[in-house]
């Protein structure tokens, strides 16, 4: 296993875990542009051009693009957030040159008209589709809420309206601002020919042109309430809580994912004995988010209507007590056993050594080996973990329940 | 690339099929007990997942939180369920843990205490297990066209129904485990970092001195095809479509997957491009092959915003109709490429490959190895895919649509819309 990296003349970095023993190489492209970068006006941008990407090329039509991918048998996806934009592709390593070839030039697209009128209307069925699935817009909701006019709040898909609105031109313009080559990173990762990847990036993405796009880190000055969402055709209440969390780039983050686990984890956590052993809720959850410049804490939980108010005050509880007395140093050494097994596990699959390179580089943190990761967690103290705790207690939150119940109140 | 599969079948019946994957630090095991939903008497749909639930609530000398701290000492991450033949349990590791794992779920599956008094929040969970179907309309209507397609036995699904889940006793949890979990056909399949012999006598120690037990009887519900609407007041009308396909056991398998594949396969797979690509009617459609042990059915779904249903609707039944007419040549090529891509990305997850192995067991009471299946992929030719088509035309659709309206149905000069 070698670490390589490169650099081009426009900025573009190419970072890359070559193991010559993986079966399969991964690819990606990283651009650090998201739901954050937008204006109001814009809003869904990002997502929508994630999708003209594949639309085609100066060089390919859509079709071509799509029967590409096919004929290398290449697992392909991307996916926009509130900061990043990814576009990855998995391949056998027989097919590393013909997939850096398309991918490169998928990040120079046409944005033809007739493309975008059609993939306008596909935008708009998946925002239907999730208008259509649980919490039912409630996670746009409480990230709105929650973040205020901080633009970590603006809704990654965006909506019907700003999403019909959209125009090529405009989205050519965003594009202008955001894909930059000093904004993006290749990562690679698996049965990789660095040298082989290098000259073929230089040939491909060496003439894009280089200027500087910005992005404002401030952090957020987050809100604290409680909202209710009215759905009365909902069968089950949905419980959404954002609560302050640490940013990308703080120390501290790592004790808070420890610390989310215990007692959030979808097994073995305190979450887990109170509602689920108990049947009292369907799912809940918890999950740190960090962002560069700010953070959030998530807590789920879905239950039966008729459940839901005292399930919200037994939840308030739960944080309350747990941050009074501090988790347990048996709760900790479960957590770390959990999580030393899911770092082997996850690393043993090239494409995602590609993400955590790719994304290291999106939250601007040095790269750390799968080694270096697992100690950094098994490092972590019983002290470091309550400190996290105290540092952002999670019971001072934004709420929103939604449902067919709306008589919630907030807990006392 | 090289692949081993090493099996032995214990005296009393218990199957141990494994893969060595000596390139990873991790393993995992899929452990399918022979007793599923289908079992399920009718006045207590929903058993089998209530049992698969009670035996993790107090096992050996575990109670129910001793249990979960043992695996999650072991780091083991785990889950189980029931499906439709068998109950599942499987979980996956760093590769020194496999053994104590395995010995777990030997107080799992052999020695549930079945506590009374955890039978009440064991109740509350399988409660939530229905109610978390409740407002997953795409599956609702997956589920249904299941169960019109296949008869209310086959195409079951395994949360049962709030008046069976709420009359099931701890009597009737008992006799089902009785009968059911039983060593004659229950299949423990493990990949990963492990050493065959050892791994061989320590699930000899764990399971060999467990006796058989009679087969138990079933009784099978027949289909009842037809076109049927769910009214629910949504964004998007859900469709989803069932019709015959080939199970994974028949010779024919690999001729109706290479047509589906063809019809669903990748970016460039005829729905999704005259769907979504050209046309812009969906976020989602697809079609997949679904197997039993003795039949399969191909189920298609698309998800659409209710104005554009009818068309959906109709082109998708157009393109299952014309796929009759025939493949071509470069889908062909796309696809035994595809296939093969997929097949040796699955040998980086030892997960994926014990699930595998646990399946192919079961269905075949083999495993077609890595070379096996490339020969018969490539051995697929436009001729014989075509062939099979002309023979077995998508015909005799099963139709459900989920949302304010229901559709109608036109193909083939037949006309029609649910009863």
């Amino acid at each position: 296993m070698e670490y390589l990296q490169h650099r081009l003349d426009n900025g573009l970095e190419v970072l890359v875990e070559c193991n010559p023993q993986a079966y399969t190489s991964a690819f990606g492209f990283f651009v650090r542009t998201g739901a954050r970068d937008e204006t109001q006006e814009v809003g869904g941008v990002s997502h929508f051009l994630e999708h003209m990407v594949f639309k085609g090329t100066p060089n390919r039509s859509a079709a071509q693009v799509n029967l590409e991918l096919d004929e290398m048998g290449s697992s392909s996806n991307a996916r926009t957030g509130e900061e990043s934009t990814i576009y990855h592709a998995s391949v056998l390593p027989e097919f590393q040159t013909p997939v850096v070839d398309l991918l490169s030039d998928l990040m120079r697209p046409s944005l033809r008209k007739e493309d975008f009128e059609t993939e306008k209307q596909v935008i708009i069925e998946e925002i239907k589709m999730y208008d259509d699935q649980p919490p039912y817009g409630g996670y746009e909701r409480i990230m709105a809420e929650f973040f205020g006019d901080h633009p970590l709040g603006h809704s990654v898909l965006g909506t019907v309206e700003t999403v019909s609105a959209l125009t090529p031109e405009g989205m050519l313009d965003y594009f202008e601002q955001r894909y930059c080559p000093s904004n993006i990173c290749f990562a690679g990762a698996g049965n990789v020919d660095f040298e082989k990847l290098v000259e073929d990036l230089e040939r491909c993405c060496g003439h894009w042109k280089k200027f500087a796009p910005g992005r404002s880190k401030a952090k957020a000055e987050y809100r604290k309430g409680f909202v209710s969402m009215h759905k009365p055709n909902s069968h089950q209440q949905y419980i959404l809580q954002l609560a302050e969390g640490p940013s990308s780039e703080e120390e501290i983050r790592y004790a808070t994912s420890v610390m989310s686990a215990i007692i959030g984890d979808d097994s073995g956590s305190r979450l887990y004995w109170e509602f689920l052993d108990s049947g009292l809720a369907e799912s809940a959850g918890m999950g740190a988010y960090d962002y560069q410049g700010s953070g959030s804490i998530m807590t789920y939980i879905c239950c039966a209507p008729e459940e839901a108010q005292s399930n919200l005050e037994r939840l308030t509880r739960l944080q309350r007590q747990v941050r009074e007395e501090g988790i347990t140093q048996k709760e900790l050494d479960l957590a770390k056993r959990k999580i030393e097994s899911h770092i082997v596990l996850a690393s043993e699959r090239t494409n995602n050594r590609m993400f955590s390179i790719g994304s290291q580089w999106l939250c601007e943190q040095p790269y750390k080996t799968v080694a270096e990761i697992a100690a950094t967690y098994e490092s972590l103290t019983l002290d470091q973990i309550n400190e996290a705790l105290n540092a952002y207690p999670l019971d001072e939150n934004m709420t929103l329940v939604v449902g067919p119940r709306d008589d919630l109140a907030p807990a006392p | 690339m090289e692949q081993q599969i090493l099996h032995h079948t214990y005296d009393n019946g218990l199957t141990l099929v494994a893969q060595p994957m000596p390139w990873l630090e991790s393993a995992a095991f899929s452990i399918a007990v022979p007793g599923g939903c289908r079992f399920d008497p009718q006045q207590q749909l929903g058993v089998a997942n209530f049992v698969c639930e009670m035996v993790q609530r107090g096992c050996g000398a575990y109670n129910s939180r001793e249990y979960i701290e043992a695996l999650e000492s072991l780091g083991v991450d785990y889950s189980s369920s029931a499906s439709l033949y068998n109950t599942n349990f499987s979980g996956a590791m760093q590769a020194a843990q496999l053994n104590d794992a395995l010995a777990v779920y030997a107080d799992v599956i052999r020695r549930p205490t079945f506590p009374e008094d955890q039978l009440e929040d064991g109740r509350m969970v399988c409660f939530q297990d229905i109610a978390a179907l409740r407002d997953d309309l795409a599956q609702r209507a997956l589920q249904k066209v299941r169960m019109n397609f296949y008869g209310s036995t086959d195409g079951r699904s395994c949360e049962g129904l709030l008046e069976t889940v709420e009359s099931i006793t701890l009597d009737n949890i008992r006799q089902f485990y009785a009968t059911h979990y039983r060593p004659n056909g229950l299949i423990i399949a493990c990949a990963g970092k492990l050493d065959w012999a050892s791994l061989k006598s320590h699930v000899g120690r764990l399971f060999d001195d467990w006796e058989p037990k009679p087969e138990p009887a079933i009784e099978l519900v027949p289909a009842a095809h037809g076109i049927d609407h769910i009214a629910h007041d949504s964004e998007q009308t859900h469709i989803a479509i069932a019709f015959p396909g080939v199970a994974y056991s028949h010779e024919d398998y690999y001729l109706n997957r290479g047509a589906i594949g063809v019809l669903s396969g990748g970016m460039s797979s005829r729905l999704f491009t005259e769907v979504r690509e050209k046309r812009g009617l969906c976020y989602t459609v697809f079609a997949s092959c679904n197997t039993l042990k003795d039949k399969g059915a191909v189920l298609c779904y698309a998800g659409t915003t209710n104005e554009r249903a009818q068309e959906t609707l109709d082109v998708i039944i157009e393109e299952l109709q014309k796929l009759a007419g025939g493949i071509h040549e470069d889908e062909l090529r796309r696809l035994k490429v595809q296939i093969r891509s997929g097949m040796v990305m699955q040998q980086e997850s030892c997960r994926g490959r014990a699930g595998s192995i646990a399946g192919d067991w079961f269905h075949l009471g083999r495993v077609r190895t890595l070379d096996e299946v490339n020969e018969k992929i490539n051995g697929l030719t436009i001729e014989s895919i075509n062939e099979y088509l002309a023979d077995n035309p998508p015909c005799d659709f099963d139709i459900v649509t989920l949302g304010p309206q229901p559709l109608e149905f036109k193909a083939n000069g037949i006309s029609a819309t649910p009863a």
